[in-house]
């Protein structure tokens, strides 16, 4: 079967990961990595897993668009960069998303809006952020059967899978992930607290997501609605359990999930990593499915 | 060791490590009482946040009836002399709300992360600095990483910007050379002109022991508060560590006295229940466990019928840090199932 053909921006512990789930896809296959620097080790990898490489940056792989039909790229690399390769690729009718924090494509998780920005054949889409990806569908699942003023979310994340990047802007991820409550959880009003958890063996990726309903909590109604969710993103994320509830106490819904990874690249543990190459890798499919059924077509964005 | 002469700064935490004895239910008029009773007895830095700090108003941490920028403003505008301080822990405050207590009238803030991930607070350190405020570097549950760790992580700090670091002793868990070594360690790297503070808690009695002994490894500034009103079994109780430092010489400027009666009039009948050691809050000096959690484990225990020093013990065990206050919950219901008190629901 002809498959979709993918470039990978960014060859740190992300893009590696992307990798082999795209490499395992039905629809998807990885072509190119692209790096900054000759000896990174991600990109030595990537050579030996087949894929074509580059060190000089995106332009690197701008000559090579076209002849090697490469139609969809993940961006790995941070949101200083982002629009600039975004903006480059566009051009050439490549479709980005978006793993970075610039978020300048709307916010997208899976089961909760990606069949609309297929539809739409959006050109760039923004992964929003780990934590994003692990409670957003909860929220929603809660906020489609009730109305929903408030929403919460703690992320607790092992020390080992937190890299500098998020370590030096938590605030962006603090404001990214609260705002990606409300606009895609569908909560009035979002907030988001990071935990980084050094204890060692590294603990799996957990959540607790706390909803306050407008009126009392129709508890039979919400409950089929979050175990439906949950069976959703376990069709992309098999570790994405739930730990504890839902429970109620008046109008406050509360859910507490764990996310173990796949261990593909990065390590079980890290299943805030896996979410987001996870997530990453079924929206490509989805665009992917719609090209190759000939129902989206991608245009260059001048 | 002789300390005679030694001038060391105060900072009081009532109102803040305060709150989360009084589960955050602390009214206007009580700060401001509060506050102008400890600036009249010279106290020179007096905290003033929800108890978790900036952006603390949460389901996690629970709600204060005031926001912090109401009651900074309502304590920060009657100080003769004390400065009013905030706390910020990465993670859930930001550089937005930090701007607004300043605003407000804040003019130190502790900024703080666990004692291994001091990483997560460049922007902040560096926007305090910018600010123009006193900023101290918190290391929290200091008692998880060893000496060398800790001078590594509080010269990160330093390098952010940080006038002071602080080894924090969360849990209570420290013994007098556990504090030495920590602070001994610091101040073999750390600049001479950076300041080094001790912030303890009394859950296994030892807040007044162990602050003089991070005096005698170094460091000039000391937390406590009045009648020792704070998370766990409590913050070092400040009228009692100003009374060891006038037997001992050491120069905190303070009124005794005065203090004693802030303590004596106004604090203790503030509180809800004795903050004091019993057998919980003493399970966490023991097990090495986030003070915080004390009352939200009294609240799962009554929830779960798990007794609450379990709950204490299994979250050490599992290693949960400051901020993971959901996981007490979360731990209370597994423990529950397990002892088939509670049915699950299948998913």
């Amino acid at each position: 079967m002809k498959k979709i053909r993918c470039a990978l921006i960014g060859s740190g512990n992300i893009g590696t990961d992307l990798i082999y789930k795209i490499q395992r896809s039905p629809v998807l296959e990885p072509v190119w990595m692209v790096g900054i620097d000759p000896a990174s080790e991600g990109l030595a990898r990537a050579r030996e897993m087949g894929l074509k490489t580059t060190a000089d940056g995106v332009d690197g792989l701008l000559p090579h668009v076209l002849e090697d039909n490469i139609q969809i790229a993940f961006d790995a690399t941070s949101a200083y960069v982002h629009a600039e390769n975004s903006r480059k690729l566009n051009a050439l009718g490549v479709m980005m998303i978006d793993l970075t924090p610039a978020a300048i494509g709307p916010l997208c998780v899976p089961p909760v809006n990606l069949r609309q920005h297929a539809d739409k054949v959006e050109m760039n889409v923004n992964m929003i952020s780990c934590a994003g990806q692990a409670t957003i569908p909860i929220v929603n699942a809660v906020s489609r059967t009730q109305g929903v003023g408030y929403a919460e979310i703690v992320a607790s994340l092992s020390s080992k899978s937190v890299g500098p990047g998020t370590r030096a802007n938590l605030d962006e991820f603090t404001y990214t992930t609260s705002g990606a409550i409300e606009k895609v959880g569908g909560a009035r009003k979002g907030k988001a607290l990071a935990i980084i958890n050094p204890a060692e063996p590294p603990m799996i990726m957990r959540n607790t997501i706390s909803c306050l309903t407008d009126e009392a909590p129709d508890e039979a109604r919400i409950t089929e609605s979050i175990l439906q969710m949950i069976k959703e993103v376990q069709k992309y994320v098999p570790g994405y359990r739930l730990v504890n509830g839902p429970i109620y106490d008046g109008n406050k819904v509360q859910v507490f999930m764990e996310v173990a990874g796949l261990g593909d690249y990065l390590p079980r543990y890290a299943g805030n990593l896996d979410i987001m190459t996870a997530a990453a890798t079924r929206t490509a499919e989805m665009f992917a499915e719609e090209i190759l059924k000939g129902s989206i077509r991608l245009t260059a964005v001048a | 060791m002789d300390l005679k002469g030694k001038k060391i700064i105060l900072h009081d935490m009532c109102l803040r490590d305060g709150m989360h004895a009084k589960r955050e239910q602390i009214s206007l008029d009580q700060m401001v009482k509060v506050a102008t009773a400890l600036d009249a007895a010279g106290v020179p830095y007096i905290q003033v946040t929800h108890g978790a700090g900036l952006g603390g108003n949460s389901l996690q941490h629970g709600f204060a009836p005031h926001s912090n920028e109401e009651y900074i403003s309502a304590v920060a505008s009657k100080m003769t002399q004390a400065k009013v301080s905030v706390l910020l822990i990465p993670g859930l405050g930001t550089m937005k709300e930090l701007q607004s207590a300043y605003d407000c009238g804040a003019r130190s803030v502790h900024v703080a992360t666990h004692c291994t991930e001091a990483d997560t607070a460049p922007q902040h350190i560096a926007f305090a600095r910018k600010l123009g405020m006193d900023t101290t570097g918190f290391l929290m549950m200091a008692h998880l990483n060893d000496p060398e760790g800790i001078a590594r992580q509080g010269k990160l700090m330093e390098g952010y910007g940080a006038h002071t670091v602080y080894v924090t002793d969360s849990a209570g868990y420290m013994l007098p050379d556990d504090v030495k070594a920590r602070i001994g360690a610091l101040r073999a790297v750390l600049k001479p002109e950076t300041e080094i503070g001790f912030h303890g808690h009394h859950n296994l009695g030892m807040g007044i022991a162990n602050s003089i002994a991070a005096i005698e490894a170094g460091a000039t500034r000391i937390d406590g508060s009045a009648a020792g009103l704070g998370a766990g079994a409590g913050n070092t109780p400040l009228e009692v560590f100003a009374a060891v430092c006038e037997r001992m010489g050491i120069d905190t400027g303070v009124d005794l006295f005065k203090l004693m009666d802030v303590a004596e009039e106004i604090i203790v009948p503030m509180m809800e229940h004795v903050v004091r050691v019993d057998r919980e809050s003493l399970t966490l000096g023991f097990a090495g466990v986030y003070s915080t959690f004390l009352l939200h484990s009294k609240r799962a225990a009554d929830r779960f019928g798990v007794p609450a020093r379990d709950i204490l013990v299994e979250l050490g065990r599992k290693k949960m840090i400051g901020g993971q206050e959901d996981m007490i919950m979360d731990t209370a219901m597994t423990m529950a199932r397990e002892r088939g008190l509670l049915k699950a629901v299948a998913a």
